[in-house]
C-alpha cells in the first residue's frame, strides 16, 4: 500500500473513531458517572469531532495525520485523558515516519502502550485502559512476530483480546484514577476508558477489514497487504489505543 | 447560591481579560487561556512557568513578575489546563535559557505538563525542566492524585525559581533549589465551609454548621478528618503540629510561615491564627524569619486556612528576600 492509501485509511478509521465515539458518547459517560467524574463520553466525542475537523488541512503523511490526532486530542479531551489518548498517540506516530509496515506498526502499538502507562503510572491490573491495550498490543505482537499471521487477522485478535480485557476490569477494584478513590466500591463497575479503548480498536479493525478485502481482491500485491492492514493496526493501538 | 458572574462558561475568560486590564505587566497570549509577562520572552534568562485550574487566585497568573513567574496558564476551574496550551506557554517564555515548570502534584496538571514539555520540546527545541511539588502533609492519598497534593507551599517554590532565574542561574540550578525548597516545606489546610463551583452553583461537598475539614486540599474536595468546629487555637494547634511532625525540625531552625486563607476568610481570622501559630513555633524553639498572611492559593470562596512552614538555610532566606513584583505578592529590597 502507498503512503497515500495508508493515509486515507487513517482518514477513515479517524472518522469511524468519531462517529462511534458520538454513538456511545451517553454510555461511556454513564460508565462514568458510576466511578469517576462523568465526563467521559463527551470529552472523547468532543475530541475526535476536534481530530477530524484538523485531519482537513493536514498534510497525506500517516505520520503526520496520525500525530495531528493526537493533537486535537491533547487540547480537547482535556484533564487525563487528553494527554493518555492524545500525547500517547503523538509520541507513537514517530513509529510511522517511514510508513506503516507490519514491523512499524508493532512498534507503534507498543510505543503507544509504554507511554500510557508511563504517563498514567499505572500497570495490568489497575482497573483503567492498559487492561485493555496490554492484551491487544502483546496479542498483536506475538500474532506478527511469533506466528507470523497477516496483519488484519492479527489485528482481529487484537479485538478479542481487547474485549476480554474490558472485561476484566469490570470484577477488580481501581488502583488508578479517580475511581481508585472508590476503594471497594469500584468492584462491578466496568471501566470506561478501557471500554472506549475497544471500541477504537473495533473501528480500527472494520477499517482494515475493507481495505484487506481490497487486496485480498488483487492477489498480487502480497506486500501490499500487510502494510495496509499495520497503517490500521498502528493507527488503532495508538488512535483508539488505550 | 448568588455569584458575581455572568455565564459560568466564560468565568475563567472574562477573569483573564479583567486580570490583564488590571495589570499592564501581563499579556493574555493570543487565542489561549495563558498569560505571560509583557515583555515574555525575557532574552538570557530561564523563563519561570506555572499553571493549573482557576479558582485559586491569585494564583496562578498573579504571581507573573519581575522575579517570580514569566507565564502561567489557566485551567477550567479546578481543571488541568491543555497541554497544547500550555506548551504554547512554555515556548512564549523561552528566552534562549530554556524554561522551568512549576508542576503542582495532581495527575491532570502533572500529565498535562508533561505531554506539554514532550511538545515543546518536538516542535520548537526548548530545554525545559520541571519540579513537581507535593507540599500537603494531610495525605497520601487523596480524591485528585496518587501520593500528596500540592498546595500553598508552591509560592514559596514560585519564589524561590524566580529569584534563581532573575540572578542568571541555570536550569539545573534552578532545579536543585526548587526540589530543596518542596523537600523542606509542608502544609495542612482546614475548611470550616465547601466551595460552591460556578459550573455547579451549590457546594461541592456538605459539611454542618457545628463542623469543620481537616486535611483539605483547594479544589473543594473532602478532607481526611471531620470534627467538631474547634476555637481558633485548637484549630491551629492541630494543623500546625500536622506540619512539624512532617518537617521534623530541629529547636533553633528558622523558618518562613504562611498562614493562607481559602477565599472566603476575613483577614481578622487569619491574623487570629498567626498569632498562635507564631507562639507555637516559638514554645518548640523555632525562630520565624518571615510570616506571611493572606490569601496566596484559594479555593474559591471558601472559608478555612492552612498553615504552611519552610525550613530555611542562608541560601532559602536569600532568594525569598530577593525583590518580586507580581500582583500577588511584592517584596521590596532590604
Amino acid at each position: 500500500m502507498d503512503r497515500a492509501t495508508q493515509s486515507e485509511a487513517i482518514r477513515e478509521a479517524t472518522a469511524a473513531m468519531a462517529d462511534r465515539m458520538a454513538a456511545e458518547k451517553s454510555f461511556l459517560t454513564d460508565l462514568d458517572s458510576a466511578i469517576g467524574d462523568a465526563d467521559h463520553g463527551a470529552n472523547m466525542n468532543r475530541g475526535f469531532q476536534a481530530a477530524l475537523e484538523r485531519l482537513e488541512d493536514a498534510d497525506d503523511d500517516p505520520a503526520t495525520l496520525v500525530k495531528t490526532v493526537g493533537v486535537a486530542l491533547v487540547s480537547e479531551v482535556g484533564g487525563a485523558a487528553g494527554p493518555l489518548y492524545g500525547g500517547s498517540l503523538m509520541k507513537a506516530s514517530g513509529e510511522l515516519e517511514d510508513g506503516v509496515t507490519a514491523e512499524s506498526s508493532v512498534a507503534f502499538a507498543e510505543r503507544y502502550l509504554e507511554t500510557v502507562e508511563e504517563r498514567g503510572k499505572a500497570s495490568v491490573g489497575d482497573k483503567t485502559m492498559v487492561d485493555a491495550i496490554t492484551p491487544a498490543v502483546h496479542t498483536y505482537k506475538k500474532a506478527i512476530e511469533v506466528d507470523d499471521h497477516d496483519p488484519l487477522e492479527a489485528l482481529g485478535k487484537a479485538v478479542d483480546a481487547a474485549e476480554r480485557g474490558v472485561a476484566f476490569t469490570t470484577p477488580i477494584r481501581a488502583k488508578k484514577g479517580r475511581a481508585s478513590y472508590l476503594g471497594w466500591r469500584s468492584v462491578g463497575h466496568q471501566d470506561p476508558g478501557a471500554t472506549s479503548t475497544l471500541y477504537l480498536l473495533e473501528e480500527l479493525f472494520a477499517v482494515a477489514e475493507e481495505h484487506l478485502d481490497g487486496d485480498v481482491e488483487i492477489d498480487a500485491e502480497a506486500d501490499v497487504d500487510p502494510e495496509e492492514l499495520e497503517e490500521a493496526a498502528a493507527d488503532g493501538n495508538g488512535g483508539g489505543g488505550p | 447560591m448568588k455569584k458575581l458572574i455572568n455565564e459560568p462558561d466564560a468565568v475563567v475568560d472574562e477573569m483573564l481579560e479583567g486580570m490583564v486590564a488590571a495589570h499592564p505587566n501581563l499579556r493574555r497570549l493570543e487565542g489561549t487561556e495563558a498569560v505571560v509577562r509583557a515583555d515574555a520572552p525575557v532574552e538570557g534568562k530561564v523563563g519561570i512557568v506555572s499553571g493549573g485550574g482557576s479558582g485559586h487566585e491569585p494564583t496562578h497568573a498573579g504571581y507573573i513578575g519581575d522575579g517570580m513567574l514569566d507565564g502561567a496558564a489557566a485551567g477550567e476551574v479546578f481543571t488541568s489546563p491543555t497541554a497544547d496550551q500550555l506548551s504554547e506557554m512554555i515556548q512564549a517564555c523561552d528566552g534562549g535559557e530554556g524554561v522551568f515548570c512549576v508542576v503542582k502534584n495532581y495527575e491532570g496538571d502533572v500529565m498535562n505538563f508533561e505531554t506539554a514539555i514532550e511538545m515543546a520540546e518536538m516542535e520548537a527545541d526548548t530545554d525545559v525542566g520541571y519540579v513537581v511539588v507535593d507540599d500537603d502533609v494531610a495525605v497520601e492519598d487523596s480524591l485528585y492524585t496518587s501520593g500528596r497534593r500540592g498546595v500553598a507551599g508552591t509560592i514559596f517554590v514560585h519564589k524561590a525559581a524566580g529569584a534563581m532565574a532573575h540572578r542568571g542561574a541555570d536550569l539545573t540550578e534552578i532545579e536543585r533549589v526548587a526540589e530543596k525548597v518542596n523537600d523542606c516545606v509542608g502544609t495542612m489546610g482546614t475548611a470550616l465551609t465547601s466551595c460552591v463551583t460556578p459550573e455547579k452553583g451549590e457546594p461541592t461537598f456538605d459539611l454542618g454548621e457545628d463542623e469543620i475539614e481537616l486535611g483539605i486540599g483547594i479544589h473543594g474536595e473532602p478532607g481526611t478528618e471531620r470534627t467538631e468546629v474547634m476555637s481558633a487555637d485548637e484549630i491551629t494547634d492541630h494543623l500546625a503540629e500536622a506540619v512539624l511532625e512532617d518537617l521534623e525540625l530541629e529547636s533553633g531552625t528558622e523558618v518562613a510561615t504562611i498562614v493562607n486563607g481559602m477565599g472566603g476568610t476575613p483577614l481578622m481570622e487569619l491574623y487570629v491564627v498567626n498569632r498562635r501559630l507564631q507562639a507555637l513555633l516559638e514554645d518548640r524553639g523555632l525562630e520565624t524569619w518571615n510570616a506571611r498572611v493572606g490569601d496566596y492559593m484559594t479555593s474559591l470562596d471558601m472559608m478555612g486556612c492552612s498553615i504552611t512552614v519552610l525550613e530555611l538555610d542562608d541560601e532559602l532566606k536569600e532568594l525569598l528576600a530577593y525583590p518580586a513584583e507580581t500582583p500577588g505578592l511584592t517584596v521590596t529590597e532590604g
